[in-house]
């Protein structure tokens, strides 16, 4: 599944730009310095922590998109930053484990 | 070892909104070089924590890149409180950080064994109110 396809899920809504990335995995962790070391480059990783730091991860690991789970979100500036970067995310109000599941069993 | 590329960068006190800008500079610079993406990768790791510890627990500093062909060099110096157990510091989980560093999902004690992890060889050199240095050599 591409990034661009988690556009056809009402679950989840776009906040930057989507892309056609190929979505190889799901990575599920809201701590940076973990993500930072484990995230699989190209997976859709689900999170709740919402601030510039999320970007910076995701853009130095090459994770495939963000997905913010449990109603969290961007301010307009950090969706800025993200259109900027090139980073595709989303957002659900589904919690970490449905968000991420869903997307698995579409993969 | 031929030196192909000095990069120098200065981290800011208290500024989470740019950290990582060192490390996102240089990931596009040896991308730029044809460096490999694992390689790029622990790059980024190494430097983005200890972009990271700088602002965290001292109070910025500076970073020296070195690019060479056969090994990329990161000399990452700042004048804080220094470290007092390295050991410690070392041991995964192990943390110092206030309440409102992990609010931000920093703080989770995996800074320096990631930077240890993904670097072939890691020095560093601290005093107690003097500084900390800390020097990673990635092979590439
Ligand atoms: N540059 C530094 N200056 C002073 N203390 C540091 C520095 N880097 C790390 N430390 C100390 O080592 C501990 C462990 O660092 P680290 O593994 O990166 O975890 P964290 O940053 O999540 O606390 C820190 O909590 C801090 O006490
Ligand atoms: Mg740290």
């Amino acid at each position: 599944m591409k990034v661009s396809d988690l556009n056809k899920f009402d679950e989840f809504s776009l906040l930057s730009d989507d892309k056609d990335t190929e979505i190889t995995g799901v990575f599920c962790c809201d701590l940076l310095s973990i993500a930072m070391g484990k995230a699989p480059s190209g997976s859709a990783w689900v999170t709740v922590m919402a601030n510039v730091n999320t970007l910076a991860v995701a853009s130095l690991t090459d994770v495939a998109c963000i997905i913010l789970a449990e109603g969290t979100t961007f301010d307009s500036t950090l969706i800025d930053k993200a259109k900027e970067e090139g980073i595709a995310v989303y957002k659900t109000d589904l919690p970490i484990f449905d968000a991420a599941l869903l997307v698995k069993n579409s993969l | 070892m031929a030196e192909l590329m000095e990069l120098n960068y200065t981290v800011s006190n208290e500024d989470f909104t740019r950290a990582g800008e060192a490390s996102s500079d240089v990931k596009k610079k040896l991308k730029q070089l044809g460096v490999s993406p694992d390689a790029i990768r622990k790059v980024a790791i190494a430097l983005y924590e200890g972009e990271i510890n700088m602002i965290i627990h001292a109070y910025g500093g500076k970073i020296k890149v070195t690019i060479s062909e056969d090994a990329i060099t990161l000399i990452l110096a700042d004048k804080g409180p220094g470290i007092a157990d390295i050991e410690k510091a070392m041991q995964a989980g192990y943390s110092t950080a206030p309440d409102k560093v992990r609010s931000l999902g920093f703080g989770a004690g995996m800074g320096l064994p990631n930077m240890k992890k993904n670097s072939d060889q890691m020095d560093i050199k601290t005093e107690l109110g003097v500084g900390t240095t800390v020097t990673m050599v990635i092979n590439i």
